[in-house]
């Protein structure tokens, strides 16, 4: 039982890092360039989401809704504003500027007193209620994650499947100068993957703001993302979920069962081993360049 | 304006291209000697910590600005030879054993870590560099017997056969001639042979490959030298702290150190010094300023890192030849002046290029 209970935890705690790795992946394999910011932009989704809540007094599903909003136009903006003049660059240069970015949000969080400075927590609605089968005891929360990953997952998959938009995104990430001469806007495109990605941080920021606090440091979890995103495969967006689901699980049974300070170290020690073996993932495509 | 007629092959590798370098280098480094009675004991403990930093620098420049590969885990290594030398030193080694002790041991590391950077690429190496950074934090926090743990650990001062480098001034000797002497051994290897393959590598792997050059060879070359100088500059860390614990090596210092070379200027040895003097000047700028701000601004937690990121983000989208391409221009400006083009150094656009295909 205990078994169970740490898969369980460890799925919630891996649809947290899937989703903000699905953010990366997206971004990725859309505009070619990688986002350091992205657990930044989970940060200011979960702080958007507390504002509309405790400063705005909107109800829960208002200030969800508001909060991912706020972040798609402010994925918009960022990606208009400080990606775009650099596209073309090296990557390097990109990820220092994303670097850069998440330097100043946190900072800029950082510098608003008493929000900024302090821990909150979110009031969701669904707060310490149990649900228990047996011995088995689930929280709210961790149903809730698991279940709205699986309902984005798909919304995802129907976007890029059936829409026109998701569609022009798979081709322009395939190949921008190809896109554009098929009359793809490829700029307008980079905007709106950004956007996304912003968006889908937020959504990760609002669930898991229950567990652990809404508060400025919160997006170095942003970091143990990235190990997600790997094990999956970089350019491949049900690969992020299951890297991310691998991730959290492995590091809850460490938790449980290895010496302390394994669990802090075990998404790297998975992710140098996955590097070593099999550099592009569990889903990742194999790639060619032909001279 | 100042024409050069190059007459013979050895001038185009030469350190100093003319009597103009001979004499502003001369002059810098008569200046630095004579620091110690000029300046005040503060700011040449300051002058002291960029000396370390630009060691470090140096050494991530060699990898990230001539090689291409970025490591965003060099504190790690930093750690590395941070935490031998003070178990050495505070075993009774002499200094020059322990330092060449830590540095080939950052090197054995650095070569480990330089391992999966022969099978992956860009965006992986540097997530496997973040994840072995975290590694070997965990790593200190954890051999409490050798790292004393996340209490810490005393260093003691470097002892040379008996002369014990304790005062502010004799360590800044001592750094000061290490650097210089590094600085040296960079632009030498760089006119090498060996350094023509680093760069050849960083412009182009497919036509590095295809003039002979063997990648796995050079790409783990340079993880070494880079470690070893992190190394070294850990080492001088460990001694001028006095005190290390786990978390002066973390994630964060080791963005700074990218951070550093990326403003200084990528691609030049001088940008290594540039950017340390900025890593290390910022904050005292800071502080200067902060007084004249409102409180609400001036005395917010967030200031320092809110300013390293607009700086950041102002130098990647306006100059990203970092310090030290900003002093090209300007120098350009004045030397063919009225002849000075907008255009000079413009970037071409280009449609982003796909890391996914090898």
């Amino acid at each position: 039982m205990d078994f169970l209970q740490q898969v369980i935890s460890g799925l919630a705690q891996g649809c947290i890092y899937g989703l903000i790795a699905l953010g990366f992946v997206l971004i990725y394999k859309g505009t070619e360039t990688v986002s350091f910011a992205q657990g930044e932009l989970m940060m200011l989704g979960a702080f958007g989401g507390y504002i509309a809540m405790n400063t705005l007094g909107f109800p829960f599903w208002l200030s969800t809704l508001s909060s991912i909003m706020a972040m798609a136009v402010f994925g918009i903006l960022l990606e208009r504003v400080v990606i775009r003049p650099i596209l073309g660059q090296p990557a390097f240069s990109i990820v220092m500027l994303t670097i850069g970015i998440g330097y100043t949000t946190r900072g800029l969080v950082t510098m608003i007193p008493v929000l900024g400075t302090e821990t909150h927590t979110l009031q969701v609605p669904y707060k310490d209620e149990i649900f228990q089968f047996g011995t088995l005891v689930i929280g709210a929360e961790q149903i809730v994650i698991i279940g709205v990953t699986i309902v984005l997952c798909l919304a995802l998959y129907a976007l890029f499947k059936y829409s026109k938009i998701g569609i022009a995104m798979q081709a322009s990430s395939q190949n921008q100068l190809a896109a554009y001469y098929m009359g793809i806007p490829v700029k307008n495109i980079n905007g709106l993957v950004w956007g996304l990605a912003a968006a889908v941080a937020a959504v990760a920021g609002i669930l898991l703001a229950p567990i652990t606090f809404v508060y400025a440091n919160m997006g170095f979890i942003g970091l143990k993302a990235f190990p997600a995103a790997v094990v999956g495969g970089f350019g491949s967006l049900p690969g992020a979920i299951v890297g991310g689901l691998i991730i959290g699980v492995v590091e809850s049974l460490a938790g449980f069962y290895a010496p302390e300070g394994v669990k802090d170290i075990a998404a790297y020690v998975i992710v140098l081993i996955m590097l070593l073996i099999k550099p592009n993932g569990l889903f990742g495509e194999k790639l060619r360049k032909k001279v | 304006m100042r024409f050069l007629f190059k007459t013979n092959y050895n001038q185009d590798i030469k350190l100093a291209k003319h009597g103009g370098h001979l004499f502003w280098y001369g002059l810098l480094i008569l200046l630095l000697v004579a620091a110690p009675w000029i300046l005040s004991e503060y700011i040449l403990a300051q002058l002291t910590f960029i000396l370390i930093y630009s060691i470090a620098g140096l050494g991530l420049m060699l990898l990230a600005g001539f090689t291409g590969q970025f490591s965003l885990g060099h504190a790690a290594f930093l750690g590395m030879g941070a935490y031998v030398q003070g178990y050495l030193t505070n075993h009774g080694m002499p200094f020059p054993f322990a330092l060449v002790v830590a540095a080939i041991l950052s090197a054995v590391t650095g070569v480990i870590v330089g391992l999966p950077a022969l099978r992956v690429k860009g965006i992986y190496l540097g997530i496997a560099t973040i994840a072995f950074g975290y590694i070997v934090e965990e790593g200190f926090a954890r051999f409490e017997g050798i790292t004393g743990g996340n209490a810490g650990m005393h260093v003691k001062s470097p002892d040379f056969f008996g002369f014990k480098f304790d005062t502010g001034e004799s360590f800044y000797a001592l750094c000061l001639v290490l650097t210089v002497l590094i600085t040296f051994g960079i632009l030498n290897l760089l006119r090498s042979s060996t350094g023509r393959a680093f760069v050849a590598i960083r412009d182009s792997e497919i036509s590095a490959q295809s003039m002979g050059i063997h990648l796995a060879y050079y790409k783990t070359l340079s993880f070494a030298i880079s470690a070893a100088l992190a190394g070294v500059a850990g080492a001088l860390y460990a001694h001028n702290m006095k005190f290390i614990s786990p978390d002066q090596f973390n994630i964060i210092q080791s963005i700074d150190l990218v951070l550093m070379i990326v403003i200084g200027g990528l691609g030049f040895v001088h940008g290594a010094f540039l950017g340390a003097i900025f890593l290390i000047a910022m904050p005292q700028l800071i502080n200067a300023v902060k007084d004249f701000l409102p409180a609400a601004i001036g005395q917010a937690p967030g200031l320092q890192a809110f300013v390293y990121g607009v700086v950041l983000i102002a130098f990647v989208l306006f100059e990203p030849m970092g310090l030290y391409g900003r002093w090209l221009k300007m120098r350009t400006y004045f030397q063919i002046f009225p002849f000075y083009r907008k255009g000079m150094f413009k970037r071409q656009k280009s449609f982003q290029k796909s890391d996914r295909l090898k």
